[in-house]
């Protein structure tokens, strides 16, 4: 089979998905745009090579809807051949989009595409595009939907975390992205975000509040408690009986935060690297996707995980470096114990917690991230993946060449 | 002129279309009506001369619903989908082609059709409320009487004949989920200020009001057939308020119906598939629903026992033939305290003298109190007026004297569980009354039989057995003693028909039906804690099962040490034939070890904090019974629950305790709290398949012992294919000669 490389990656700043956000006035095919810009223009490249651009997207609709892949292509003055298309997986939607690329690439469909995601959360805000889930009685009742709040506070009950520790995980999560912005660590893949006449109007992630201590988040009330008491609480108690109550541990401070931003990752063979003297950063070892239980729904990534190294032959111990999306701090809480990882060696650089989850993007955003502390610190292996709505999860392993 | 519907049409050209079913009190939607409302829909949109039609009722309430006695039998009916569908649909296609005149949607739009407006002089419910809201205007009468409501929910259902679809489109979606998942009528002032009815008049005015309306408005046209009718509060899954309402609805109603009431959820599809189609596409969408609710055991089930068995108990069914009826017109009540109390209430609520006698005045005094607080409440929220709580309050008397008894003709006695005084209550009773007044008994504990060799007239005794807090328990359980005779049964019935209660009649046992049955519920759950099931799944599962609460927190409220000392009087009772229950072990712990009692002293299964913030599962129970590496599956949990309680309901059956299946299913539905949905034990049983209840009960008897033993007479009716309610026979089976 055809190996997939990566060569490059690039992510915008993460603007607040508010109405007072810096990247409330950059549209959100703008933003796709100017990522496929950057890679582009870093990499001087003929886009005619550039078979396909795939782009996750968790809200398709409005001016995000209507296949913003292809028109964020046209739109970036990419050739003309280059086709595109949006996908939706959820949360993970961005790192499944680099996987599909790598995929065309491995099964020779393709020698090279992009992959990425896009969501501006402050102009087509979360959940626009309906759907049925939710929604439609038939699938709600049958499913025991639950937001996604009330799973992770399912979780924080079922195994245990309290208040405290889901805390303290994110006053580190915090520390650890001040740190590495210090520290520039996300230099090599951020592009700033310029509006029509040229202007940056952000460069650099702005949700993080570096100050948070655990006094700070102590005062915040847990957010899901009257969803719960409206009857999701004894939605998700009927499926996970054995418990008495939900217990809220969640909160603004630690959950992920709501922003703008958007990501690509170039995507190749070896040959269309060597033609266009490109240097591949990193081999796509594995990809896998799974499906589990959809009302705790956030436990997905150890076994996305494990399935990924499953099908690269390989074993925990081979991994250098993790990354989860930091949705809720017990799902990386979770994923830490369920995989034996040492908190160490997982989310080093902090996480959305501090730094937002663009959704539709993040999953590309942390792929990006991953691969620049491989090559920070020297190390070989990465695994990054993310938890996803209704109980999925999609895992991706990289190793530096 | 049809035979359920005069047709006249007056100098003006308009039909007057009066429902008036023959030999009945009640209109109703059975075959008969629907095929007459059909011809006579055609024959006003056939007859030029007619202008258009008012429809109203001949009796004092407009039309009360279907027929549900031929929705059962439509329930079991073999037929295709396609022959279902049909039936389904039969009554929304009339309606429809009333509301368009059979005009397709173009035509419609532009020119509208012949006027039907709704003369709604009494409450219409269900099918009634769906013709109702079928016209083009409704004037109803502004009688304190007025519903306007969907109750189908109740039995299992949904609207189907167009009120899924009519009614939010007029309110709105959160407004008619409302109303139609809770079964909810409106009152006359509500449905005018909600847009649902037009006019709201005294009822001798509705006919001529609508009929104004008729002639003012020779074409009419309902809203959702006007061109860019807009759905009120929006619908489907793109308008964020739908949105919001789905999303919320969704998991309310699971909450509130455990997933055992599929109507509810069948309802909020109706709302959610039918709001952003055509109307005509709707209706079909609804009636596919509706399909689905008749072919499934639930609404069988519900109808049965919720509706036609409970309504014949309190006609009078269990009354022996050939008793002249009699009226209880002065109550003798002995005891004050809270069950005498609360029947002193009930029955000078409707218009009984009440003589209310207790060892002291002042305790006799405190019962009335009762009654006092009572009255005060329903006054200062409008319920009742001044004069009348005062006239209820007026017609108890407080005594302590026995001789105040004397012109009692009935006596009922609610004093302490113990035999002795029992005893000395019953013999100074005997003493003053008349030599034909029946004695009867409130104990929940002690057998009638053992009680009536305190009185010298044992076939004038009986038990009428009162569940707590006697002015909202709807059910009293008579109980037969050996010796007690019909004439004696005849008059506690009637006594029980007077204050509005839903009887059933057993014969005498340690426990008789309801507390006996009940009690495998909250044992089972003791027994569960014993072998380390975790207390919160017990809790879920039971709650999950279809029961109102779970064993432990219910056996908290009846009360650990009070479980404790009837287990201890029964053993000592029963001598060496006293079967022991894995529940002894833990009772005796929790009381005897560890004085925890129940809500009454604010510890027991459950904690109850003084700061008044809710209780919770008191975690001490995993220190002394610690919660066994592998836990039961919820299902496994449910179904000893809901196998146990079965088995001990067929127990009763089998021994004569209970006289048919009818009165098993709804004295564990309103007695306990029998999971409703399952139309009671015995329905629950069929529904399962009698072979296969007793294979699942062997089965846990094998896995938990032998309390889950199906009896004799289920293996004997497995064997020859027999069910509790053969097709055709809601009383159901009658246990052997009672």
């Amino acid at each position: 089979m055809t190996e997939a490389y990566i060569y490059d990656a690039v992510r915008t700043p993460r603007g607040k998905g508010r109405k007072d956000g810096s990247l409330h006035e950059i549209t959100p095919v703008q933003l796709a745009t100017q990522m496929l810009e950057a890679v582009r223009d870093r990499n001087d490249l003929d886009t005619s090579y550039v078979e396909d651009v795939i782009l996750g997207c968790v809200a398709p609709v409005g001016e995000q809807g209507s296949d913003i892949a292809r028109v964020a292509a046209i739109n970036a003055g990419y050739a003309e051949t280059t086709a595109g298309f949006q996908i939706n997986r959820f949360c993970a939607s961005g790192l499944e989009a680099a996987n599909i690329a790598a995929a065309k690439v491995m099964a020779g469909e393709t020698d090279m595409a992009i992959g990425g995601g896009v969501e501006s959360m402050s102009r087509i805000p979360m959940g626009s595009d309906g759907g049925a889930w939710p929604m439609d009685p038939s699938v709600a009742f049958k499913s025991y939907f639950v937001p996604q709040g009330i799973s992770a506070d399912l979780i924080a009950t079922k195994y245990g975390h309290s208040r405290d520790d889901v805390d303290a995980y994110s006053v580190e999560s915090q520390r650890r992205a001040k740190a590495a912005w210090d520290d520039n660590r996300f230099a090599k893949s951020i592009v700033p975000v310029k509006d029509v006449v040229g202007m940056t109007v952000l460069d650099h992630d702005e949700l993080m509040r570096p100050d948070t201590s655990m006094q700070t988040l102590g005062a915040l009330k847990p957010a899901f408690v009257d969803m719960g008491a409206f009857g999701f609480d004894n939605v998700a108690l009927q499926k996970y009986p054995e418990f008495e109550k939900i217990n809220h541990v969640h909160h603004a401070g630690n959950s992920s935060g709501i922003v703008d931003g958007s990501a690509a990752i170039l995507i190749g063979n070896k040959e269309i690297g060597e033609k266009l003297g490109l240097k591949p950063r990193a081999r796509i070892r594995s990809m896998a996707s799974i499906g589990s239980e959809p009302t705790i729904m956030l436990t997905g990534p150890s076994f996305a995980a494990e399935k990924a190294l499953r099908r690269a032959g390989m074993s925990k111990s081979d991994i250098d470096v993790w990354e989860l999306n930091e949705a809720f701090a017990s799902v990386v809480l979770r994923f830490m114990e369920a995989l034996d990882i040492d908190h160490s060696d997982i989310n080093v650089n902090g996480g959305a917690i501090a730094m937002g989850h663009p959704l539709g993007a993040t999953g590309a955003m942390i792929l990006g991230t991953v691969l620049d502390e491989l090559e920070r610190s020297g190390k070989e292996t990465a695994l990054a993946t993310l938890c996803i709505g209704a109980g999925m999860g999609t895992a991706t392993i990289i190793e530096r060449v | 002129m049809t035979d359920t519907i005069r047709f006249d049409v007056d100098s003006d050209g308009i039909a007057l279309l009066t429902i008036d079913l023959p030999n009945a009190s009640m209109n109703v939607f059975n075959a008969q009506l629907i095929e007459d409302l059909d011809a006579c829909i055609d024959k006003v949109l056939a007859d030029d001369a007619i202008k258009g039609a008012v429809i109203t009722s001949g009796k004092p309430a407009f039309l009360a619903g279907a027929d549900l006695n031929m929705l059962g039998d439509q329930a079991g009916a073999k037929q295709t989908p396609e022959e279902a569908f049909e039936s389904a649909f039969r009554l929304n296609k009339i309606l429809r082609k009333m509301e368009t005149g059979d005009k397709n949607r173009k035509v419609l739009a532009k020119e509208g059709t012949k006027p039907f407006a709704a003369a709604v002089n009494g409450l219409a419910l269900g099918g009634g409320f769906e013709l109702v809201l079928a016209c083009h205007y409704r004037v109803i009468s502004d009688t304190p009487k007025m519903q306007l409501g969907f109750p189908e929910v109740q039995v299992g259902l949904l609207p189907g004949a167009g009120g899924t679809q009519r009614l939010p489109r007029l309110t709105g979606i959160q407004a008619a989920a409302q109303a139609i998942t809770t079964g909810k009528p409106y009152n006359g002032q509500i449905a005018l200020g909600m847009g649902i009815i037009q006019e709201l008049v005294p009822a001798d005015q509705v006919i001529a009001k609508a009929k104004e309306w008729v002639m003012k408005n020779p074409s009419a046209l309902a809203p959702w057939d006007k061109k860019g009718f807009k759905y009120p509060g929006g619908a489907g899954a793109m308008h964020p308020g739908s949105v919001q309402t789905f999303v919320g609805a969704n998991a309310m109603a699971q909450k509130q119906t455990q997933h055992n009431y599929p109507a509810v959820q069948a309802i909020l599809s109706c709302f959610f598939e039918g709001g952003v189609v055509d109307f005509d596409t709707a209706i079909r969408i609804e009636s596919k629903y509706f399909m689905t609710l008749l072919a499934n055991p639930v609404a069988g089930n519900m109808i049965r026992s919720l509706f036609i068995n409970k309504q014949a108990v309190e006609k009078g069914s269990l009354r022996p033939a050939g008793v002249e009826r009699k009226k209880v017109k002065r109550l003798g009540m002995l005891g004050a305290g809270l069950m005498g109390a609360g029947v002193a209430y009930v029955s000078a609520k409707v218009g009984m003298e009440v003589v209310l006698l207790d060892r002291d005045a002042a305790s006799a005094e405190k019962g009335k109190d009762y009654s006092r607080k009572l009255v005060e409440k329903g006054v200062s929220r409008g319920k009742v007026s001044k004069e009348k709580g005062e006239a209820l309050l007026e017609r108890i008397t407080t005594t302590s004297d026995y001789a105040d008894l004397k012109d009692c003709d009935l006596i009922i006695e609610a004093v302490f569980e113990a035999d002795d005084i029992k005893k000395s209550v019953t013999e100074a009773t005997e003493a003053v009354i008349g030599k034909d007044i029946v004695f009867a008994s409130n104990t929940s504990t002690l057998p009638i039989s053992g009680l009536a060799k305190n009185f010298t007239r044992p076939h004038q005794f009986i038990g009428i057995h009162f569940f707590s807090p006697v002015d909202k328990m709807p059910l009293v359980e008579i109980i037969m003693g050996e010796k007690t005779d019909d004439a004696t049964l005849a008059l506690a019935l009637d006594y029980v028909s007077q204050i509005k209660k839903t009887p059933i009649v057993v014969n005498d046992s340690r426990g008789f039906y309801t507390s006996r049955c009940f009690g495998t519920y909250v044992a089972e759950g003791y027994a569960m804690v014993q072998e380390g099931v975790k207390p919160a799944l017990i809790e879920n599962a039971g709650k999950m099962a279809g029961m109102p609460v779970g064993p432990l927190a219910v056996g908290d409220e009846v009360a650990l040490d009070l479980s404790y000392k009837v287990g201890m009087a029964t053993r000592k009772a029963l001598g060496d034939k006293y079967v022991s229950s894995p529940a002894d072990g833990f009772i005796e712990k929790m009381v005897v070890e560890l004085e925890r009692f129940g809500r009454k002293n604010g510890k027991g299964n459950y904690t109850y904090p003084t700061d008044g913030s809710k209780k919770h599962l008191w975690p001490g129970l995993s220190d002394h019974f610690p919660v066994a590496a592998e836990q039961p599956t919820v299902d496994e949990v449910k179904s000893r629950f809901m196998v146990r309680q079965a088995v001990e309901a067929a127990r009763c059956f089998e021994e004569g305790v209970l006289i048919d299946a009818s009165s098993g299913d709804i004295g564990a539905i309103f007695g306990w709290g029998f999971a409703p949905f399952t139309g009671g034990p015995f329905s629950f049983i069929d529904t399962m398949g009698v072979a296969e209840f007793v294979a699942e009960a062997d089965r846990l008897a094998q896995a938990y012992g032998v309390r889950f033993t199906p009896p004799q007479l289920l293996r004997d009716m497995a064997a020859a294919g027999e069910s509790f309610y053969p097709k055709g026979n809601t009383r159901g089976r009658m246990a052997k000669a009672a």
